[in-house]
């Protein structure tokens, strides 16, 4: 009888761990690596201690189905996430997240328009471009052409795994100009053109995924450049006191924002976290631990001269810049992604 | 005494129940919401119940009538759910790119005007019929076989016939075969290596024997990310290894050894060789050690002794061993993705794309289940041939 009621309790703790949800700290969801570091010492540290309450952090790699399935499988267990712009497009017409309160958040006109959603607020400027090791390459690579020139620049390339970013830069590669690169993709002819531009490379083509692989890959050498991100190749320019270059005309930029989880349970304190994110002097702290642009138009102008040039939304970085169209990508993500993924396997 | 049996009966069934109810939550609830999810497509026709009804008289070959464009935006005018039309969007967008910001646009626009049923003044897509065909496909019925047909990369024509998709648009059948047989190398390669190995660990005894397991089961107490990573640093072209064979003089230049098939073998190798191990290890011990002299002793020579007294009893250890290093090998994936080249992609990074990236669940589950089925197969292939080895003997 002892092992039948020790069976039973064992049932009914499983059932019971299974099914109830307790009680839970604000949980902040962000991109990890340095850049979570930044944001733990000039968001989630001080709001934790303004707030009194604790702030548990975590890290996710992105993926509009992971933040649907936690919507969809009723109270989800996280409450404020940063998403990219196709992930708030869709989300915030699925209506997975919640909208958010600009009263509280000073007004849309205090931020770059971009940056103002009614799901989302924007939390940083990012851009991809070409890197390339600057103690290798005395004459570094100035655009896409450059890039695809491997009679002038021998040696490897690396490219993300995936058709977005990948199509733009061959477009621009094949001297398509930025404004009018969105044009061509919306037309079969402009999307053979872009996949026939990456045939030419496909040879030389080292593929990453993760964003930490373009910075060892470059370190290795077992690239000549790459495609990374902005923020990444100044961190390590300054923590590893390399000198590697990135490109900025011809670079693409887009905006991460904050939502809100639909029906967590700890909107209110997650509406004010984000609003403590948003302010101005605490977002104007963020380059100096990494360099992303800042929405916040006050914050972008208390930066210090010296970090301003590192940094996608300053003038001079923004020209031969063009920016993400999450609608572009929304709309044809998955068929793009099977002919890719096709093309990969050719 | 009826009762007494009774009362038996509910003990034992209370006994099992954890492990019923394990295998119910954990093992046949999700399997069942898989093969469903491959298969079921019931959102468009609950969304749009008239769109459904008026779109079955149109023929297909220009947009279609005012009464089922009316039909249409009344429909979209009642959806209160904003999920179930996140859901509806997807569903037709996964059939037709550009029906996300179509329909956003066309839904706002309705909102703002309660009276308009002029869709092609909102957006000249609609009179594409292009875009009806895929309402007209995802109304029609709320069970599909277009995910599982995509998954082997075939589609229905406009008319309804089965027919290949054209080509350069979807490769999931070369990345399945593939993960097959990327799958059986590397079960090859652990046998070649596992079951000597196991045979000396087996052979030996104190420290040696412990010192050989631990070698073995050291890395699997390492995370996964941490080994690959490990070997991405040995593999590439100035890494440990391509730096000690140019050193010897062995090689003038680097060993293409990552990025390549090359690379994934050995690093899912040495991730799965303890699977292969083990179990050979553990059918080794109990054999009775004499027995290899016993056949020595009848004058075979050491090879034939090995090939027909020690490796039909190891048999169940190679057996299992395989099967087991085979099973998970089928759904790795960030050992391709990191040390594989684009040749080497595997299809659950496929099935993650579409779980995690497009949230389309459907065509996630549809390739689980090809995989599910193809993996059924060969292992009842294999059952098939390994009976009828057992009978001829």
């Amino acid at each position: 009888m002892k092992i039948l009621k020790a069976s039973l309790i064992a049932c009914s703790i499983f059932m019971g761990s299974a099914f109830t949800v307790e009680a839970r700290d604000l949980t902040v969801v962000s991109w990890g690596g340095n850049y979570q570091d930044a944001q733990k010492k000039i968001y989630f540290e001080p709001f934790a201690q303004a707030s009194g309450k604790p702030l548990l952090d975590e890290s996710w790699d992105g993926g509009y189905g992971v933040l649907q399935a936690k919507v969809k499988a009723g109270t989800p267990n996280w409450d404020v996430v940063q998403v990219e712009s196709e992930e708030l497009a869709l989300g915030c017409a699925d209506g997975i997240f919640e909208k958010l309160d600009w009263a509280k958040l000073g007004g849309k006109e205090a931020y770059l328009p971009a940056a103002v959603d009614d799901c989302g607020i924007g939390a940083i400027v990012w851009s991809t471009g070409i890197a390339f090791d600057g103690d290798k390459l005395a004459e570094g690579p100035k655009s896409w052409a450059d890039f695809w020139d491997v009679a002038k620049f021998p040696g490897k390339r690396g490219l993300r795994k995936g058709a977005k970013y990948s199509l733009e830069f061959a477009l621009m590669a094949d001297g398509v100009a930025p404004a009018d690169v969105y044009a061509a993709l919306g037309t079969p002819e402009g999307i053979d053109r872009a996949f026939a531009k990456l045939d030419q490379l496909k040879a030389n083509i080292v593929w990453w995924e993760a964003g930490a692989q373009p910075l060892q890959l470059l370190s290795s050498g077992e690239v000549t450049m790459t495609t990374a991100y902005n923020g990444r190749i100044s961190g390590i320019n300054r923590t590893e006191g390399k000198h590697f270059g990135f490109v900025f005309p011809g670079s693409i930029f887009a905006i991460d924002s904050w939502v809100i989880l639909k029906d967590s349970p700890n909107r209110d304190a997650a509406m004010d976290f984000i609003a403590f994110a948003s302010k101005a002097e605490n977002q104007s702290k963020l380059p100096e631990y990494i360099a992303y642009g800042l929405p916040n138009l006050e914050a972008a102008g208390m930066v210090p001269e010296k970090y301003q040039a590192e940094l996608p939304t300053t003038p001079a970085n923004l020209e031969g810049a063009m920016s993400l169209d999450a609608n572009f990508w929304t709309d044809n993500s998955e068929e793009l992604t099977a002919r890719f993924n096709a093309w990969l396997a050719q | 005494m009826k009762g007494e049996g009774l009362r038996k009966t509910f003990v034992s069934l209370a006994l099992v129940a954890p492990l019923a109810l394990f295998l119910a939550v954990f093992f046949a609830a999700p399997l069942y919401t898989m093969m469903a999810a491959a298969v079921s497509d019931p959102v468009a026709a609950r969304a749009l119940p008239r769109t459904a009804e008026a779109i079955r008289a149109w023929d297909g070959a220009a947009a279609p009538s005012a009464e089922v464009q009316a039909a249409f935006a009344g429909d979209i005018r009642n959806i209160e759910d904003d999920q179930l039309f996140g859901d509806l969007v997807r569903r037709l967008n996964s059939a037709k790119s550009g029906f996300r910001t179509l329909m956003s646009k066309t839904r706002s626009a309705l909102r703002d005007d309660p009276a308009t049923t002029d869709l092609v003044a909102i957006d000249s897509r609609w009179a594409d019929p292009g875009f009806w065909q895929a309402i007209a496909t995802a109304a029609a019925s709320t069970v599909t076989d277009r995910n599982l047909l995509a998954a082997v990369d075939y589609e229905r024509s406009p008319a309804g016939d089965i027919q290949a998709m054209p080509e350069g648009t979807s490769a999931n059948g070369t990345t399945l075969v593939r993960t097959f047989v990327v799958s059986l190398m590397v079960t090859a390669v652990c046998l070649a290596i596992g079951l000597p190995y196991a045979m000396i660990a087996a052979s030996v005894e104190g420290w040696p024997r412990q010192l050989l397991l631990a070698a073995v089961l050291l890395p699997l107490w390492t995370s996964l990310l941490v080994r690959t990573a490990a070997w991405f640093i040995l593999l590439q072209d100035n890494g440990l290894i391509n730096s000690a064979l140019m050193a010897l003089g062995l090689t003038s230049g680097p060993l293409p050894l990552i990025f390549n098939r090359t690379g994934v073998v050995i690093a899912m190798s040495h991730v799965l060789l303890p699977f292969m191990v083990l179990p050979i290890f553990s059918v080794l011990i109990g054999i009775p050690r004499n027995l290899m002299p016993a056949a020595a002793s009848l004058g075979a020579h050491p090879l034939r002794a090995f090939r027909e007294v020690l490796l039909p009893l190891s048999m169940r250890g190679v057996v299992s061993g395989s099967l087991l290093v085979f099973m998970s090998a089928l759904g790795y994936y960030i050992t391709p993705a990191l040390i594989g080249g684009a040749q080497d992609q595997m299809i659950s990074s496929v099935i993650a794309y579409y779980a995690t990236g497009a949230a389309n669940w459907g065509m996630a589950g549809a390739l689980g289940l090809v995989l599910l089925v193809a993996t059924i197969v060969l292992y009842t292939v294999y059952l098939r041939l390994s009976a009828e080895e057992q009978a001829r003997r």
